[in-house]
């Protein structure tokens, strides 16, 4: 259960790309470096773009857990670039 | 936490997106305000893009009616707009585009007497001259060296185009280069002269661009710096000018301590 260990979450499922990747952006924002973010989000184009996003900007992906649901929860690490 | 609605997490996407932008960025850029002296060839489009950019707070100088002549350049009026003061159509333009714009209008000339008073009303951060005369432009120098506010300068005839940035004990101002007036007459007006209407959209565009990224605090400013662009050679050339220590209004020893209207006409001195 990594989403309990994270410093905030949030959940994307209910938007599309960019947006998912700009509503974790944001919430990194009011983070600090070191700290973490659960993000639940969807298959498919979320999946495959919101890490490699988080990635270009300097975070590190900690963990992606499939949920029952086919959905996922990720857990990110603020990096210090962003 | 972020302040952005979910609208403007969609509207401002692709700037939350820039690294160098981000929400934070974008809450800034919400939060500033810019002022736009002539919303003509290049106050319209700076004005345009500073609006869809979300500079949350736009104040318009314009003492002009929307000519029909101007609509070939001048793409923040429309054609039902001939005959209306400029900042009218200009402010209907903006509310239609983003809501989240606040408009502050002037429908007068910048003067001596009113410059600084425009400047203080909404405590400005950062100021365009997009006017088209040097009476203008000497006085919009002198005003934000005065007031200590950043402004970009531009000025665009025929096919060409150049624009600087002036910001306080950043380096030279208007005057450091261009010391007084060019004699009257001397240089043309583009009424007289004529222009390519997207030169405006070339040079503004770039002014914008300025603002932004100096609301932002990103990148480098052409603040020392006079960028010129031919579009019949497609040549930008970028100039390193030096700050004048004996400057009359940004030097070591100012003979230029108040502001004064100064007499050359205007390229669209008209009477009404």
């Amino acid at each position: 259960m990594s989403e309990t260990k994270a410093d905030a979450a949030i959940d994307i499922t209910d938007v599309v790309c960019p947006i998912t990747f700009v509503k974790v952006k944001v919430a990194l924002e009011d983070l600090a470096d070191g700290q973490t973010l659960a993000v639940h989000l969807n298959d498919g184009e979320p999946i495959e773009n919101v890490p490699r996003s988080l990635k270009d900007e300097g975070h590190k992906v900690l963990s992606v857990d499939r949920q029952a649901d086919g959905s996922y929860t990720l857990v990110v690490e603020k990096g210090g670039r962003a | 936490m972020s302040s952005l609605t979910n609208e403007q997490l969609e509207r401002y996407s692709r700037h939350i997106i820039l690294q160098q932008v981000g929400g934070k960025g974008q809450e800034k850029l919400l939060g500033s305000k810019v002022l736009v002296i002539g919303t003509g060839g290049l106050g319209a489009p700076a004005t345009m893009y500073l609006a869809a950019a979300g500079v949350g707070t736009l104040g318009l100088v314009d003492y002009d009616v929307v000519d029909l002549s101007n609509l070939q350049r001048q793409i923040i009026h429309q054609t039902p707009d001939v005959g209306r003061p400029k900042v009218d159509s200009g402010r209907e333009t903006i509310a239609a585009m983003n809501p989240d714009v606040e408009v502050h209008t002037y429908n007068e000339r910048v003067t001596a007497a009113n410059i600084r008073d425009i400047i203080r009303d909404q405590d400005y951060d950062f100021i365009i001259d997009g006017t088209d005369n040097f009476p203008a432009k000497f006085l919009i120098n002198d005003a934000c060296v005065l007031e200590q506010k950043p402004f970009v300068h531009a000025g665009i005839i025929r096919f060409e185009g150049q624009l600087m940035t002036y910001v306080p004990g950043a380096g030279p101002c208007y005057r450091c280069v261009f010391q007084t007036m060019p004699p009257k007459d001397a240089v043309p007006t583009c009424r007289q002269a004529g222009i390519l209407g997207v030169m405006g959209g070339i040079i503004g565009t770039l002014q914008a661009t300025e603002a932004l990224k100096y609301l932002l605090g990103i990148g480098e400013l052409l603040t020392g710096y006079l960028l010129t662009y031919d579009a019949l050679t497609m040549k930008f050339r970028k100039v390193k000018i030096p700050r004048n220590p004996h400057c009359a209004i940004c030097g070591e020893q100012p003979t230029i301590t108040e502001l004064i209207d100064y007499e050359q006409p205007a390229c669209d001195l008209r009477k009404h």
